[in-house]
């Protein structure tokens, strides 16, 4: 149950693209024709199946406070959590190199149409922002770790997808010429993501979008602390009510 | 080739300016016309998620400019001794370090805001201004113009951000930097007496994206050179 409920809420209301901007930049860049956006999805999902769940392992057992007690109990005491930006992008950057040998090796076919894509995404923002994710929203065990990784690449992949469509048929309506290209772009995402929106009840059923979306930029999930978060949430809260 | 190259250098070393007209277009240029966000389309993802409030935009853009600053300086000295095969690595460790440190210092005085800004600090390794910039400039030039590229692109992406934190913190919650400028709405005054209410649509994400998608049809609606072709 909680791994259905993870997938479809890192697909739909936490999309990747719509929720958080990840990954803008090659959306918006290879989003022209639905093939290569096709392409650079199927990437995308890929090296988030391979990272995330690697990451979590990093994170477990070298970055958190007290992960290293293995070794011994002399160094439960350390907390390596500053290295963890470092860390995620080495392995990440790594990860990308090793499965590009890879897939070149084994399947030219599929090499040929990621292409330049696979290079690209170790810098893509999704990439890195699927294991921050993951560090900030305490997954608790490697197997959802890697369903975490897994259904938000097929956010990521939906989103491009539907944006490439879109851009495709765009061709023939008369946009405004300065919009044309990236403004229209721009705008059309925009929209898509206030649609996106409408999922928040999903699986709830009651309506938490409203409140949630405003408080959702001050705390972004970062639950280091719980008393901390839940005073920020009151004091977000506040605001809101104030400003209303 | 090299030699060509060498020559050119020894030539053109003695009459460069510290400011001369064309280090000068290094910085103001990214700003402007060839802007990051708005022509390159690079250093999106981070600058739409946190621009709900001005004074995040600020230290965000802040925060850009001391890493790509920097990092162009450090790149631009070490470019002739990285091996291309493993750059984008190389250049990798070289953000995260300069992330790390603006993470900890966000963190020991502004720890409110850290909070607010959370991933997307971490996410400034990812932007696509910072390796871009590294690949297209910093591996080709020399530290001092490196510099000044890093600081005017960085420049350049922080006044897209503060321009739309501008507009979505004002329109949205009526305060600028905190400060209640247009009146208190709940005394109902100021603005608010004449019925004027807070736009909370404005808070919400997608509004970022609307309100970049404007900026751009502004910009090229002014410089009509920039206007493409589908």
């Amino acid at each position: 149950m909680e791994h259905i409920e993870l997938f479809f809420k890192a697909i739909f209301i936490d999309n990747m693209v719509f929720a958080t901007f990840l990954g803008m930049c090659s959306y918006l860049a290879v989003s022209k024709k639905v093939a290569t956006a096709v392409g650079l999805g199927a990437a995308v999902i890929f090296v988030l199946a391979v990272t995330v769940p690697l990451n979590w392992l990093l994170d477990q057992y070298l970055l958190k406070e007290g992960a290293l007690v293995w070794l011994g109990a002399e160094y439960a005491a350390y907390d390596l959590s500053f290295l963890s930006f470092i860390m995620f992008i080495a392995t990440i950057a790594t990860m990308v190199q090793l499965v590009e040998i890879v897939v070149e090796k084994f399947s030219p076919a599929l090499y040929n149409s990621l292409g330049i894509f696979l290079p690209l995404i170790a810098v893509n923002c999704a990439i890195l922002g699927g294991s921050l994710f993951m560090q900030s929203r305490e997954i608790p065990n490697l197997g959802l770790a890697l369903n975490y990784g897994i259904s938000s690449g097929i956010g990521w992949f939906l989103a491009i997808l539907a944006i490439a469509a879109i851009r495709e048929k765009i061709r023939y309506s008369s946009v405004p010429p300065a919009l044309r290209g990236l403004g229209i772009t721009f705008i059309l995402t925009g929209l898509m993501a206030i649609g996106f929106m409408s999922f928040g009840g999903m699986l709830t059923g009651e309506d938490e979008g409203n409140k949630k979306e405003i408080v959702k930029q001050a705390i972004q999930l970062d639950d280091d602390e719980v008393d901390e978060d839940d005073e920020n949430k009151v004091v977000n809260e506040n605001t809101t009510a104030l400003n209303r | 080739m090299a030699e060509v190259a060498a020559k050119e250098k020894v030539v053109k070393a003695p009459k460069e300016a510290l400011f001369s007209k064309k280090n000068r277009k290094l910085i103001i240029d990214p700003i402007t016309d060839n802007n990051p966000i708005t022509i390159q389309v690079l250093g999106i993802c981070s600058a739409l998620a946190i621009t709900a409030q001005l004074q995040a935009s600020i230290v965000m853009a802040i925060s850009v400019i001391f890493v790509l600053g920097l990092g162009n300086v450090v790149i631009s000295l070490m470019r002739n001794i990285i091996p291309p095969k493993i750059r984008i690595i190389v250049q990798l460790i070289v953000v995260a370090t300069l992330v790390i440190i603006v993470d900890l210092v966000l963190k020991t005085f502004a720890y409110e805001l850290s909070k607010t800004l959370s991933v997307f600090v971490g996410l400034i390794i990812t932007n696509c201004i910072i390796m871009g910039r590294f690949e297209a400039f910093a591996l080709a030039n020399n530290p001092w113009k490196s510099f000044l590229d890093g600081i005017g692109n960085a420049a350049g992406y922080g006044i897209i951000l503060i321009i739309v934190g501008f507009f979505r913190e004002l329109l949205g919650s009526g305060t600028l930097l905190g400060l209640q400028v247009l009146g208190d709405p709940i005394e109902k005054t100021g603005l608010y007496a004449f019925g004027y209410e807070n736009n909370g649509f404005m808070l919400l994400s997608p509004m970022a994206l609307i309100v970049v998608g404007l900026i751009i049809w502004v910009q090229r609606s002014r410089n009509v050179a920039l206007i493409e072709e589908h």
